[in-house]
């Protein structure tokens, strides 16, 4: 569909898609909506690479593609290493990379692929310096596979195995904090970001794009299939997601610390707001969603601090 | 074409393996080091900190992430290069079907060493043809001088049909040991290899287009085919390449199997790797001793060179297989592999199996004469006594 102008000269983020309709994504699905903007941000002189994963899928069964750019499917632990060597090569051919004329090369992984199984790739790839963006889309859970826990999956939530019992549920641990791990390795850029908050998204995608050296996006990208929620919440719940601090948006910029929430004034809403609607926590008691809650709440207070030491 | 005067050289194999990457241009290599490969790696890194290279390095974390940058990088259509040995091979199993079902052209040198545990850094050919089923091809130098050819002829090889291809050396016995190598000066490098032409490029972004994607039961099984045909390929494009390579430096390598003294002979030693050295001298030794034997050796095992094979089991009565590894539950793997091809053909000679030097055991030309003695006894019988001899068991 043809955009006219003077309607494109009013949005805020790029008219252009890049992502073509037909995809085989499932309904509300957030990372399909995460591959649409960054395509809009990068445009088609864009290299993905991506390891196993639901968009492995998504982006089209050979000889199709559902990306204007070029894609190549790589092993599930290997996204780092693949965006390393890929970068290497243009470097050796005299092809630009990065900045506003540079190709862009894109490790787009799940958090399996990435907090799990492509960890030491990605660390590697980090300490490394390449010039290339690595975004983790965070749906908390194996999902390609079938819904089951990955690292990043938060306490108390039903995967196919940590299912909530009789008895007992067995996912008692807490999300991994990816982004402090990535931060470790003191890269120039990384930030975290939501499929509900395309503008400041694509914002963060173009900070990226202008960082010489590695950027990690952290983007939080809701799975109704995996979540057991209604598709048509999805955007809701990636809101309520960070207007409960529970994923709360920020970025890292050379050593200093920037929470950008959507309105920094207002208190986070409880937990139990961002806990409705998915199926997957129905297990949970009252007792259960007070230890989740003293998790947010330990977690927003240190990055409240972080911002305000090193701001 | 500039006359060919050789630059003669006093290196290691892991440095013939380094000047051979150097001379072919290769621009990026990923690599991790592991004994007895490491001294390959370091002496690339050399080269570039002197300014005699322009290579992107990558010194990755792992050997699974080095064959995983060196495919990202040859998908970006870089020639790219690694080495490794033993169980940074294994590790990197997953990535060498990426490779070769991406068609990338990848080089790697690949120093035998024999598999942990027990740990040992010693020469053996497990851990290269356990990797046997991954769609690489395989060429196995004698010595230092078929590390150099063989890394020049395998880019060759592999951009031509697009698989990607391992050279392979013995630890220590190759690795660290000096010989004198003829280099080729880099104008006549260049000339035999010119610059490298993708068959796709991730750079390219004209019309935008996917690699590895998923493929469907209607679609995958003829992506196996294509791979099985470029093998097919590779046999004439290796003979023709190793001819090439002949006319142009003098050593001809137009044969898959190479063979030595083996026309009149009633039986031949066969193998593969630096121990065909050592069955070299020994055929001459033995031919003064009124012994008609042969030595044939296998450069390329994948893809594995049948018609040479039967072309020289039609001429002899016996041929002993010397496996430097072995399959559990079967055989040597070399000798599974030669008794494979000749089962469907007229050429049925009497076969048994040595296996000898694993986990760096030495193999002597005393050994091969002891060997000798008994296939002769065996022929003369016309039975064997048994078929898999494990010759080196302390007993």
């Amino acid at each position: 569909m043809e955009i006219p102008e003077n309607v494109k000269k009013r949005l805020s983020i790029p008219a252009e898609e890049h992502f073509y309709a037909g995809h085989t994504a499932c309904q509300g699905c957030g990372a399909s909506l995460g591959l649409r903007y960054v395509l809009k941000a990068y445009g088609k002189r864009t290299i993905f690479a991506i390891p196993a994963c639901c968009s492995t899928i998504i982006t089209g069964a050979w000889p199709y593609s559902t990306l204007d750019a070029n894609l190549f499917h790589t092993a599930f632990e290997t996204t780092g290493a693949v965006i390393s060597g890929i970068e290497a090569a243009l470097k050796a051919r005299g092809i630009k990379v990065k900045g506003e004329d540079g190709v862009m090369i894109i490790g787009w992984a799940g958090d399996g692929g990435t907090a799990d199984i492509g960890l030491q790739a990605l660390s590697g790839f980090l300490e490394r310096g390449h010039d290339a963006v690595y975004i983790m889309y965070d749906n908390e859970a194996y999902m390609n596979t079938g819904i089951q826990r990955s690292s990043s999956t938060p306490y108390g939530a039903w995967t196919t195995n940590t299912p909530g019992g009789k008895k007992h549920f067995l996912e008692k641990r807490h999300k991994k904090k990816v982004i402090d791990i990535v931060i470790a390795h003191e890269i120039p850029y990384a930030a975290t970001a939501s499929v509900a908050y395309p503008e400041d998204f694509i914002k963060k995608l173009k900070k990226a794009q202008k960082t010489p050296g590695p950027s990690f996006i952290q983007l939080f990208a809701p799975c109704p299939t995996g979540w057991r929620s209604p598709t048509d919440k999805s955007i809701e719940l990636a809101r309520l997601a960070v207007q409960t601090a529970y994923f709360p948006l920020f970025e890292y910029e050379n050593g200093k610390y920037r929470i950008n929430m959507p309105n920094p004034k207002n208190e986070p809403k409880p937990i139990e707001e961002f806990l409705k609607f998915q199926g997957r926590f129905k297990y949970m008691t009252r007792e259960d969603v007070e230890v989740l809650q003293q998790w947010v709440n330990h977690e927003w207070e240190k990055l409240k601090k972080l911002a305000e030491v090193f701001g | 074409m500039a006359e060919y005067k050789p630059i003669k050289k006093v290196v290691s194999g892991n440095y013939a393996a380094a000047y051979a990457a150097k001379d072919a241009r290769v621009q990026v290599v990923a690599a991790y080091p592991i004994t007895p490969q490491t001294s390959i790696i370091e002496k690339i890194a050399e080269f570039i900190a002197d300014g005699e290279a322009n290579i992107q390095y990558v010194p990755v974390e792992s050997e699974h992430s080095a064959m995983a940058a060196c495919i990202g990088a040859s998908a970006a259509g870089a020639r790219a290069f690694t080495a490794t040995s033993a169980q940074g091979l294994a590790l990197m199993h997953e990535m060498l079907h990426w490779a070769s079902g991406a068609r990338l052209p990848i080089v790697m040198v690949d120093v035998n060493r024999a598999m942990a545990p027990p740990w040992s850094v010693w020469d053996d050919q497990t851990d290269s043809l356990a990797q046997r089923d991954t769609g690489w091809m395989q060429f196995y130098a004698e010595n230092n001088q078929e590390v150099y050819d063989g890394v020049l002829m395998a880019f060759k090889v592999a951009e031509t049909v697009n698989v990607p291809a391992m050279v392979i050396e013995s630890a220590f016995i190759l690795s660290h040991t000096y010989d004198v190598v003829e280099m080729i000066p880099q104008e006549l490098v260049d000339e035999f290899l010119p610059p490298r032409e993708p068959l796709y490029d991730l750079a390219n972004f004209e019309k935008p287009f996917s690699v590895g994607a998923l493929a469907t039961p209607a679609d995958y099984y003829e992506f196996r085919y294509k791979l099985a045909k470029a093998h097919e390929e590779a046999k004439k494009v290796i003979r023709e390449v190793g001819r090439e390579f002949g006319e142009r430096f003098g050593r001809d390598y137009s044969r898959m199997i190479e063979t030595y003294r083996t026309d009149d002979a009633d039986f031949v030693f066969l193998g593969m790797g630096s121990l065909m050295g050592t069955v070299k001298q020994a055929v001459d030794l033995l031919r003064e001793e009124g012994y008609r034997v042969g030595a044939a050796k296998v450069l390329w095992f994948r893809p594995f060179p049948g018609e040479e094979l039967y072309e020289l089991a039609k001429g002899v009565e016996g041929i002993a297989v010397l496996d430097r590894n072995f399959s559990f539950g079967q055989e040597g793997i070399l000798f599974n592999e030669a008794k494979g091809v000749l089962y469907n053909t007229k050429a049925r000679p009497l076969m048994k199996n040595y296996i000898v030097g694993l986990g760096g055991r030495d193999f002597t030309v005393s050994d091969v004469r002891k060997i000798a003695e008994n296939m002769k006894a065996i022929i003369e019988k016309g039975e064997l006594d048994v078929e898999v001899d494990w010759y080196h068991l302390k007993r």
